[in-house]
């Protein structure tokens, strides 16, 4: 009985183990320090997440197809200040939408290299990583981009707006994650992305369109940083060239705390949602435990490593690895 | 040494020769300078300033002949530099006058070598994927270095450090003669011993490797140690001469060194690779970099034009390996 109530618990922890370090973590939180489950601090951590959440939800179709995707961070601070600079010279009805349209184009580039082309996406997405980032210089002569009249625009909606007390980012974030987590949940095309991820071979010859199903991924990657970058943008409405540096591996950390294996094939939408706000709220937390700032850094480490550790050794049955 | 072999090798090389002769031309054309660019001392100068991503790149090599891939080694490169110049301030290190700078740089190696053992036996132990052991220790590391110092920057200015890192032995500076050598202990290692032999074995078939009796795990540990202890090295030549680091140095650097290590042929599935080869593909970056700049071009053009390069080499890489493999078929 013991044995099968651990072996239950085992089952459980394997099954939803980042759920339930979560809600461990929030309890022991919120006993340190009252304020943390208070209504504006939750909040405010959510909605400084959004910006990093948006980009893991795109990123989470890409490594579930089987690819990663290094060049978000780079991309989401092309989007920025493309946006930023289009907003005085097109007003921001038309920089909106061309912002978008040139970040999908930059992701439909990747795509087909990636997809149709069959190269590594790790170097494909590491070299585009770079390529963009002297984009992003060459639009901007490697100077910050501001927006010139910052009281007059009704451009700052998206990242300092309230809709009926809900902060806009939040909002954004909410409403693409639902939207992202039926597609992959609900539609064929999301069925293929889990096929293409967990065996190619067996796909491809079961009649699944490969190469444009990862097309397809890294396009939906491309438009949630570009409304990360809508987000950054509007909340600062002035940029740095450098604005989302080494965002592409904090995200990759996020959807592998969610539980997305680097081998695709798994993972969900959900899941990422939890271990954004994981990150989140662990930074958050050690804050208001009194903890320093960058401590944050070193506790995400043990937590992706003991993460993944418990997820592979729930499966293979054994908690030390079989390497001699 | 097959012909295909021989193609592989010579590629980043020609490339080289590519890159000298269209910037010599390119720049006797728009004549923006009136200096060569094949200028001995800018040359020599380039390999100088090849050696931190070098020597890096070159510990890279054999972590990825292993099928590994190591994140972390911007964060060590940092860590190990605000050791070796933050140990200078230690109490006891002030009273044994020049006798301090051996001991500081064995405090910064070691540092490397402790780093680099944590991922070696986490990667070993817990068998978790060594891109995601890294990308969680690249964050863990880089904590550690702005818990060390804050967001200040940490400096000592040695002059007798000073002077050893601008001694130019032979005509080449002390930091060129670090890449080389290093280059040289590794190509050793990795042709002339037992180690570097199972390495490649290990990265070809890890299967065939454990039944042919071969220990995966220590072997992962040796070149995690060895790429911490490099990424270390780097800092030691860097700072001994520059004397100040902020905690943010060094990100980004492991990107750097991948896309050199790639250029220069290394294969991110293991079993290939060469240290010649990535000595190659440094010397192949930075000259991009110096000759963007010789002929006038926007130093920002440069990321963009790498970036580039490595998917075109990866695309002709493909390419001509499957030619090479629908000969073999007829």
């Amino acid at each position: 009985m013991s044995a099968m109530t651990r072996q239950g618990v085992a089952k459980l922890l394997a099954r939803q183990g980042i759920l339930v370090a979560f809600v461990l973590f929030m309890v022991v939180f919120a006993i340190a320090n009252q304020r943390f489950l208070a209504i504006d601090n939750i909040s405010g951590v959510i909605r400084s997440s959004a910006i990093l959440g948006v980009m893991a939800l795109g990123v989470t179709f890409v490594v579930i197809g089987g690819n990663l995707d290094l060049s978000v961070g780079s991309m989401m601070s092309f989007s920025t200040i493309v946006v930023l600079d289009l907003h005085d010279k097109l007003g921001p009805t038309l920089a909106i939408p061309a912002m978008f349209g040139l970040t999908l184009l930059l992701g439909a580039f990747i795509g087909v290299l990636v997809g149709y082309l069959k190269l590594n996406s790790l170097i494909v997405t590491l070299g585009m990583l770079s390529a963009i980032h002297g984009l992003t210089l060459t639009w901007s002569g490697g100077k910050n981009m501001d927006i010139a009249d910052k009281e007059a625009t009704w451009f700052s909606v998206f990242g300092q707006g309230d809709i009926v007390g809900i902060p806009v980012p939040i909002l954004i974030f909410a409403l693409l994650a639902g939207a992202l987590s039926l597609v992959l949940g609900r539609t064929p095309f999301g069925r293929k992305v889990y096929a293409v991820g967990g065996n190619g071979v067996a796909a491809t010859f079961s009649g699944v369109p490969r190469a444009r199903v990862v097309f397809f991924t890294y396009l939906i990657s491309a438009f949630c940083v570009a409304t990360a970058g809508l987000i950054q943008a509007s909340r600062s409405l002035g940029s740095q060239n450098t604005v989302g540096q080494g965002m592409e591996l904090e995200v990759l950390a996020a959807v592998i705390l969610g539980g997305a294996s680097l081998l695709g094939g798994s993972g969900t939408v959900f899941k990422t949602v939890i271990g954004v706000l994981i990150l989140g709220f662990i930074q958050n937390g050690l804050l208001l435990v009194g903890l320093e700032f960058y401590a944050q850094y070193i506790v995400t480490w043990i937590i992706i490593i003991l993460a993944v550790w418990l997820d592979i050794a729930a499966k293979r049955g054994r908690l030390w690895s079989s390497i001699a | 040494m097959t012909k295909e072999n021989l193609i592989k090798q010579g590629a980043i090389w020609a490339f080289i020769a590519v890159e000298l002769i269209f910037f010599t031309v390119m720049g006797d054309i728009l004549s923006v300078t009136s200096k060569s660019f094949m200028d001995f001392e800018n040359m020599l100068l380039l390999l100088k300033q090849s050696a931190p991503i070098g020597i890096i790149a070159l510990g890279m090599t054999i972590i990825m002949v292993n099928g590994n891939i190591d994140l972390s080694v911007g964060a060590t490169f940092a860590l190990s530099a605000v050791v070796l110049l933050d140990s200078f301030s230690w109490p006891f290190m002030a009273a044994i006058g020049d006798w301090a700078i051996p001991l500081a740089w064995f405090f910064a190696l070691a540092t490397g070598l402790i780093l680099g053992a944590i991922n070696g036996l986490i990667v070993w132990k817990t068998g978790v994927d060594a891109f995601i052991v890294t990308l969680g220790s690249m964050l863990g590391y880089r904590g550690l270095v702005f818990m060390y110092n804050g967001e200040q920057p940490t400096s000592h200015l040695n002059w007798t450090l000073v002077d050893f890192a601008e001694l130019q032995f032979l005509g080449l500076h002390t930091a060129t003669w670090f890449l080389l050598l290093t280059a040289l202990g590794l190509w050793l290692l990795m042709t002339r011993t037992v180690h570097g032999r199972n390495a490649y074995a290990i990265g070809n078939n890890r299967e065939a490797a454990v039944n042919a009796g071969i220990r995966v795990g220590p072997h992962f540990l040796i070149n995690f140690m060895l790429i911490g202890f490099l990424a270390a090295l780097s800092a030691v030549v860097f700072y001994s001469e520059s004397g100040s680091v902020n905690p943010n140095d060094g990100t980004l650097y492991e990107l750097w060194a991948i896309t050199a290590v790639v250029l220069g042929g290394t294969k991110l599935t293991g079993g290939y690779g060469s240290i010649v080869s990535t000595l190659g593909g440094v010397i192949a970056i930075q000259l991009l970099r110096k000759g963007l700049g010789h002929i006038g071009a926007d130093t920002e053009t440069v990321n963009l034009v790498i970036g580039l390069i490595l998917i075109t080499v990866l695309f002709l890489d493909r390419q001509l390996n499957r030619q090479g493999k629908e000969e073999l078929k007829t």
